[in-house]
């Protein structure tokens, strides 16, 4: 089943058309890795699916319901949680209130969020952290907190957007490890900017590749890196995956 | 805790006893102290929690205190029932605002402007209100009466001190309860990061109407308060901007968004500028204005060296003494 479906979806900044006629479709239970140069228009393309934008053109259907148009909090009550890029935590809340606030879209009271929180933050191995206010972590803390807060709201898609810059190897492929086992255990859905191939190509069943803001493929990872037109503009002649 | 507990138990047994000890002057400026602990409470749900920074705060005084002065004035209502209308409007006036800065992104300082501007255009019209006096003010029939008048709110000042004592507490507690809610993560979150809040699925328009219009309904009672206390109510000094400053200096200097803040920095801005008063007049000088440069003293002092103000700093310091 189709989960998530953008067709035709366009968005200019006024001369500036940072997405053109995207269409692609992400199945329930996929990971799909979105990925291309600087610029190509993919955190556009996210803000567009999370309602930080609305698209000038076309359609985003989730779970079969249009969601263009909706404002984010609609948007992430529908279903779809997202992470930031640029990180934006509540620094001065501790690890554990920002966590709780994305809970509470979805329990009864307080308490209940609180526990939800802790689970979560065991899971990303911020336990220890929990008391520390936000501003105090490290940026590939930061980087997790904004997975276990969009974790939080209990999406069905996960928007990723580049959650493994900045980490080291070995915190790049626990990082993998997590969103498999979040993937195979709750069926949560993905799809994730990314610019670490590694973690691209291990994660994603999918790939679709976005160059000045248009599909220029997709596929699987193998047939993606092969594509003469994405080793042109992205990938590079050399590229060794 | 217990220590914390024992320290809290101690300072509401003093509060409660206070008017037993303290003679008519002290009374008068511990009931002062209380009505900023109160207003600053009320401010502070707007900025310390939703980090929506007004600065004219004195617009839900004036005219909480106008409606129910005028009920009392005009027709013999007590403030009981005045009390209602004076908080219908003032959250009337609150969501109007809300709503024309939310809905159309005035935020920051372009957010204070408009409070300021409400405040302002709203002292200008009283002034051409004939009915509430215009600026000639408005006077409430003063009688000195030591018997308590709970249904007219007319007694002896000992009366009004345990009353405004009543309204901390209960703000007190209401911000207590609402930090530790739904509504205090959610506001603390739209101050904090207003896109994250919303991709977190908080409807922050809303969110932030709710933060307005408490502290709007909350700000109306310590205006219908100061009627009743002062007896005498003029739009260009209750609208004055210099009154919206007074009441957000209590939690700036304290803490803002933290529940000690506004009842510690009104407590201590209130004692040192009376004291300074005081002292300058016993030595026959009386400069007119030094309040306001004692004010800015401390604000800049406080700015430059505890940008978080006095309580944040203290309790660490308790925590740690522990």
């Amino acid at each position: 089943m189709t989960l998530l479906a953008l067709r035709s979806v366009s968005k200019s900044f006024r001369g500036l058309r940072a997405v053109r006629d995207v269409s692609f479709q992400v199945a329930e239970g996929a990971i799909v890795g979105l990925i291309g140069p600087n610029g190509a228009g993919k955190t556009t393309l996210f803000s567009l699916v999370a309602g930080a934008l609305s698209p000038d053109a076309g359609e985003i259907a989730f779970a079969g319901r249009p969601i263009h148009g909706l404002h984010p909090h609609q948007v992430c009550a529908a279903g779809i949680g997202r992470t930031f890029q640029i990180v934006k935590p509540f620094a001065a809340l501790t690890v554990r209130d920002n966590v709780v606030v994305g809970a509470l879209l979805r329990t009864r009271s307080a308490a209940d969020a609180r526990r939800v929180a802790d689970g979560i933050l065991d899971q990303l191995d911020l336990g220890a952290k929990r008391h520390l206010p936000a501003g105090s972590l490290t940026l590939p803390e930061r980087k997790r907190l904004e997975v276990a807060r969009a974790l939080a709201t209990r999406p069905r898609l996960l928007l990723l957007d580049e959650v493994m810059a900045g980490l080291r190897p070995t915190e790049c492929d626990e990082m993998v490890l997590l969103f498999r086992e979040l993937n195979r255990s709750d069926g949560l859905t993905v799809l994730l900017i990314e610019h670490v191939m590694r973690a691209v190509m291990a994660l994603a069943a999918r790939i679709v590749v976005l160059h000045h803001g248009q599909v220029i493929a997709q596929g699987t990872p193998a047939e993606v890196v092969r594509d003469p037109a994405v080793l042109e503009c992205y990938l590079g002649e050399e590229a060794e995956i | 805790m217990n220590r914390a507990g024992a320290a809290l138990a101690v300072l509401a047994a003093l509060l409660m006893a206070l008017p037993a000890l303290a003679g008519p002057y002290a009374l008068s400026v511990a009931t002062l102290i209380l009505y900023f602990a109160y207003t600053g409470q009320a401010w502070n749900v707007m900025m310390g929690f939703a980090g929506q920074l007004s600065l004219g705060h004195a617009l839900y005084v004036g005219v909480g205190g106008y409606a129910a002065g005028a009920l009392f004035y005009h027709y013999g209502i007590g403030p009981w029932a005045g009390l209602w209308l004076a908080m219908l409007l003032c959250v009337a006036l609150g969501a109007a605002i809300g709503f024309l800065a939310f809905r159309f992104g005035i935020s920051g300082v372009y957010f204070a402007l408009l409070t300021i501007a409400s405040a302002e255009f709203t002292r200008i019209g009283f002034d051409h209100l004939g009915w509430l006096g215009g600026p000639g003010g408005m006077f409430l029939k003063v009688a000195q009466r030591d018997a308590w008048d709970l249904v007219n709110f007319r007694g002896p000042p000992v009366m009004y001190y345990y009353a405004i004592l009543l309204f901390c507490v209960f703000a007190f507690a209401l911000c207590f309860v609402l930090s530790k809610s739904k509504a205090g993560y959610y506001w603390q979150a739209i101050r904090e990061d207003e896109d994250a809040a919303r991709a977190l699925g908080i409807d922050t328009f809303r969110w932030k109407m709710l933060a307005v219009m408490l502290s709007s309904a909350m700000t109306s009672v310590s205006g219908v308060f100061f009627a009743f206390y002062y007896n005498n109510l003029f739009p260009e000094q209750i609208f004055n901007i210099s009154r919206s400053i007074e009441i957000i200096l209590g939690p700036v200097i304290g803490g803002v968004g933290t529940l000690f803040g506004p009842v510690l920095g009104a407590a201590l801005l209130t004692l040192l500028s009376e004291g300074i008063t005081e002292s300058l007049g016993a030595i026959g000088l009386d400069i007119p204005g030094v309040k306001q440069l004692f004010y800015g003293a401390v604000l800049l002092a406080i700015v430059m060296f505890l940008p978080g103000g006095l309580w944040p700093a203290l309790s660490s310091r308790l925590r740690r003494a522990k």
